[in-house]
């Protein structure tokens, strides 16, 4: 058993706060995602469990035992570094049982170890090259395999991906993923990358300023974001942030983005809502994705209207158009074959039954 | 994230919490350990020494007593005391320029041939600098000789006469800053070198799609690009040459008549040999205000470098 | 392009007409002034080897100071079969590698202790070790010479005198600076590095012996060929504290005692200085790329 507990965990640097006391309970043998924007106390997080860096207040706890005071040595855990670290005058094979070797394991059973971990990595044939002789990816898979031949409580990742080319990157994801399946060990990921936090993660943990913003399943960060950060940062193109006021007409709310347009809001929603009428700072969040381009049918909530679109980006598969509402440009994404064309007008239709009302003075999801 | 690690030092002062502040002040109890032997030689071979000898000046000649500025006194009163000033100053500008210089221009005819070679011509330029300075400039005395001179030799060949290279005084404040370009240049070219490596390629291909002259590259790309180094060397070999003591003893030992002591030479005349170790200590304690001036700058620089990376 | 660096083989074809050309001047150019740097650079070196293979009767005759009519090794069987000679080469290489071997002891695990440990006043020292490699000798001997009295006088140890002094004095000349080269290779080194050994388990001293001494070999290998160098060409201090022949290392030796009064021994002189000069520049010939790389971080590294 290998829980992770974090209780007020709080990390200063001579008067800056780094991490801001966060609470954080991760279950055994769970991938949890640590993500944020650069300086948000990621890595901070990372590093306090690891042991790395001192904490300056709270309690951190592996598999129960608080291990505050614990040098890194003996938390029984393992890291996986940006750069690798991997030790430049080792071959892979030394690399790997370094640590092994360090505690005293006989000699056969650092050899089984080895080749097994190397084994679920398709590394065997690489076993007494040196780190120089290795390209990016086969550093990266020396690098896991070095915490997997451990056999720690906890894996921590430190933006492993960050190094490697984009290709490479998705590829290595999808390893990462491979691997934690086959040895279900405890992992925590620190990555700035919201798509590797989606995609890798059984729970992913939004950081900003040192703090939690919200902890939740992929799913949840994007269907239910609790905050604007989270709203803003999952998801890509990111969600569009219109102001907006919310108005009563008839015993039915509609959000008026300006005066010419403004959509009803979703029935089922008008309970929530019905106390932010007339307040000022909302912002309507919709994610590009629920505007799109008008189709015969239309399912409730669905609205049309009327845009000059700015910029046109063909993706493939679909294409990004621009527009501005109130000085502030909005993305949606069109059918490629709907003709969406620059600095021509264009049919567009907003899905509100996805949207969001977010109050912009506390930054919280209404 | 990373990087706010990277750039706060590991310890935090005044953890509160009393097991962590066993565990560092165990790491730094080993540290300190561990840097105890470099502490011990420096205090007590280095940093002891050079208070000492400032407690030194102030006695008289047979340490029984306390002069005060005495000894400081008698060396203002002495002609040879501002010759040896003003020969200590001429000897390290003039040979740190020419230094520079030629090390500057050396390095650019090795920087400007193919790099293939370039190995060769460094190893065979950089040779006066490992030989011990004491050996080369035993070489150079016999190169000087005034029967023998095999310099003068080649120069007859010229049609000039003979030159009294040690002889004269002229002649040997030239001889020992001759000796000492040729020993010091190489450190400078290596040093410029480097640094020629280091201007991106792009920089000049760029000044001279604008239309630059060689000389222009040079002006306002290369020494641009340069200067931290070139002052950084330059001062290094301020400090070196002007408390230099091989070449001077061994080519002229001081002489003709003093005219080519510098202050580490007639210190030791005075302190060693005349047997007056308070006037010795006087004497070579006048390197340190030119000392210390270089020592600041170095340190600024590298201290301005130290926080920029 | 005075400055470009010239792709081989550039020059010989000509499909840039002009450009080509100037390539072509600034090339001969700078082989001319280099063949010409180089002459003046080698000419001690050479004139010493020449001389050295002379007899005393063709030194002194009026001929061509450039040429060797007579080849000889004659200095070179005098100089080897003579003891004192010996005496002199044995002290400096016994000095030399004692030096060697506490200078580097010292200074790397305290560059260690500086560069990764960080204690209270660390950085202090670190500014301190860089100040000390820029006090001179010439500051020091005086009251070095006056230190060691008092210590007789004391303990009844007599330092003045002794080759092996020599041992206890190089380290100030030698300590400082090499430390400042580890500081500088193992700042280098990636924090990582010494973090993931300490996660494998690693204490400081494994850090130190498995990771960062292997590491940083190539410093570590240049910090000892600057540290030899050093120790071996130092002349003030042997000269200020040794008067014994006996007790004389070798450049002290060869200009003390193969110059007697007026009488210069000049083919011996040229002999013993070329022997001198010889360890350094063997291995300046092997380790050349270390050496030059060890000079260059000496002074640019922070």
């Amino acid at each position: 058993m290998a829980q992770v507990t974090l209780r007020k965990v709080v990390k200063k640097y001579d008067e800056v706060l780094a991490v801001r006391g966060i609470d954080l309970d991760i279950t055994d043998k769970e991938f949890i995602v640590l993500v944020g924007p650069s300086g948000c106390g990621k890595s901070t997080t990372l590093r306090m469990i690891a042991g790395l860096e001192e904490i300056s207040d709270g309690d951190i706890a592996i598999g129960g035992d608080v291990v505050n005071d614990v040098p890194p040595k003996d938390r029984d855990i393992a890291m996986v570094f940006q750069n690798y670290a991997l030790y430049p005058h080792m071959n892979v094979y030394e690399n790997m049982s370094f640590g092994l070797k360090l505690k005293k394991t006989p000699k056969d059973e650092i050899d089984r170890r080895v080749k097994q971990a190397a084994q679920i990595l398709d590394i065997t044939e690489l076993l007494d090259r040196k780190p120089k002789q290795l390209s990016g990816g086969q550093r990266q898979r020396v690098a896991m395999g070095r915490a997997i031949v451990r056999d720690p409580k906890v894996f921590l990742f430190d933006e492993p991906l960050s190094n490697l080319d984009a290709k490479l990157r998705v590829q290595m994801r999808t390893e990462i993923k491979k691997v934690h399946q086959k040895v279900r060990t405890t992992t925590v990921y620190v990555t700035h990358d919201q798509v590797e936090a989606m995609t890798l993660a059984d729970r992913v943990v939004v950081m900003n300023g040192g703090l939690i913003e919200q902890v939740g399943s992929p799913n949840d960060l994007y269907h239910s974001p609790a905050t604007k950060f989270v709203a803003g940062f999952i998801g890509s193109p990111a969600m569009n942030f219109i102001p907006c006021q919310l108005e009563q007409a008839a015993g039915a709310l509609r959000v008026r983005v300006n005066d010419k347009l403004s959509f009803p809001v979703p029935a089922d929603r008008t309970a929530r809502y019905t106390a932010q009428v007339g307040k000022a700072n909302l912002l309507l969040g919709l994610r590009p994705e629920h505007i799109t381009e008008t189709r015969p049918h239309s399912e409730p909530n669905q609205h049309d209207f009327d845009m000059v679109i700015d910029v046109v980006e063909p993706m493939g598969m679909e294409t990004l158009v621009y527009f501005t509402i109130n000085g502030i440009e909005i993305c949606g994404r069109v059918n490629p074959n709907a003709g969406a064309t620059a600095a021509k007008p264009m049919k567009l239709r907003a899905d509100l039954s996805n949207m969001h009302l977010i109050d912009d003075s506390t930054g919280k999801v209404l | 994230m990373a990087d706010i690690a990277a750039r706060n030092p590991a310890v935090i002062a005044g953890g509160q919490r009393s097991g962590l502040h066993k565990l560092m002040q165990r790491k730094s109890t080993i540290a300190f350990l561990m840097a105890l032997p470099l502490i011990l030689l420096i205090a007590i071979l280095v940093a002891y020494p050079a208070g000492y000898a400032v407690y030194l000046a102030t006695l008289n000649k047979g340490m029984t007593r306390f002069v005060g500025f005495g000894n400081f006194e008698f060396l203002f009163g002495r002609d040879t005391f501002w010759l040896v000033v003003y020969q200590s100053c001429l000897f390290a500008i003039t040979a740190v320029i020419f230094k520079a210089i030629i090390g500057f221009v050396v390095a650019h005819f090795v920087h400007n041939i193919p790099s293939k070679g370039q190995r060769k011509w460094r190893g065979m330029l950089l040779v006066p600098w490992v030989i011990p300075p004491a050996m080369s400039t035993l070489a150079w005395l016999w190169l000087f000789d005034p029967s023998y001179s095999a310099l003068n030799w080649i120069l007859a060949h010229f049609g000039i006469g003979n030159i009294p290279w040690t002889g004269e005084a002229g002649w040997a404040r030239f001889s020992v800053i001759l000796v000492n370009v040729w020993i010091g240049s190489p450190f400078f070219m290596i040093m410029y070198l480097a640094a020629l490596k280091s201007v991106p390629e792009q920089l000049y291909e760029a000044a001279s799609i604008d239309g630059a002259t060689w000389w222009q590259r040079i002006w306002y790309v290369t020494l641009p690009m340069m200067r931290n180094i070139i002052a950084i060397t330059a001062l290094f070999s301020l400090i070196v040459t002007f408390a230099n003591f091989d070449i001077v003893r061994v080519l002229t030992a001081g002489g003709p008549l003093n005219s080519t002591h510098i202050f580490g030479t007639w210190a030791f005349r005075v302190g060693i040999e005349g047997g007056d170790i308070p006037l010795g200590a006087a004497v070579s304690l006048f390197m340190v205000p030119i000392l210390a001036v270089a020592a600041t700058f170095i340190l600024r620089d590298i201290t301005k470098r130290g926080s920029e990376v | 392009m005075a400055n470009a660096s010239i792709a081989t083989g550039a020059p010989t074809r000509p499909r840039y007409g002009s450009m080509s050309r100037d390539r072509r001047w600034a090339l001969r150019w700078s082989y001319f002034f280099l063949v010409l740097f180089a002459i003046f650079f080698l000419m001690p070196p050479i004139y010493m080897l020449i001389t050295s293979l002379k007899t005393s009767a063709e030194i002194s005759a009026a001929t061509n100071p450039w040429w060797i009519s007579n080849p000889t090794l004659q200095n070179y069987i005098d100089l080897l079969t003579q003891n004192q000679f010996l005496v002199f080469f044995r002290n400096s290489a016994i000095v030399s590698i004692c030096v060697v071997v506490l200078t580097m002891s010292i200074s790397v695990i305290a560059a260690f202790a500086l560069a990764r440990m960080k204690f209270w006043g660390s950085a202090t020292l670190a500014t301190g070790v860089f100040l000390t490699y820029l006090i001179p000798e010439t500051l020091l001997f005086i009251p070095l010479f006056k230190m060691f009295a008092w210590v007789n006088e004391m303990f009844g140890i007599q330092l003045m005198n002794h080759w092996w002094t020599m041992i206890i004095l190089y380290p100030t000349l030698t300590v400082p600076f090499a430390t400042w080269i580890m500081i500088g290779y193992f700042a280098s080194i990636p924090k990582e590095l010494d973090e993931a050994a300490l996660i494998d388990g690693a204490t400081w001293m494994q850090t130190l012996t498995k990771i960062f001494i292997p590491v940083a070999l190539p410093g570590i290998i240049a910090a000892t060929i600057f540290t030899f160098t050093v120790a071996w060409a130092q002349f003030l201090y042997p000269l200020a504290f040794t008067t014994s022949t006996s007790e004389l290392v070798l450049p002290v030796g060869i200009v003390t005692t193969l110059i007697k009064g007026d009488v210069f021994n000049w083919g011996q002189i040229m002999t013993g200085a070329l022997l001198g000069a010889a360890p350094p520049l063997i291995i300046y010939a092997f380790l050349m790329d270390y050496y030059i790389a060890g000079l260059t971080a000496g002074a640019t590294k922070g």
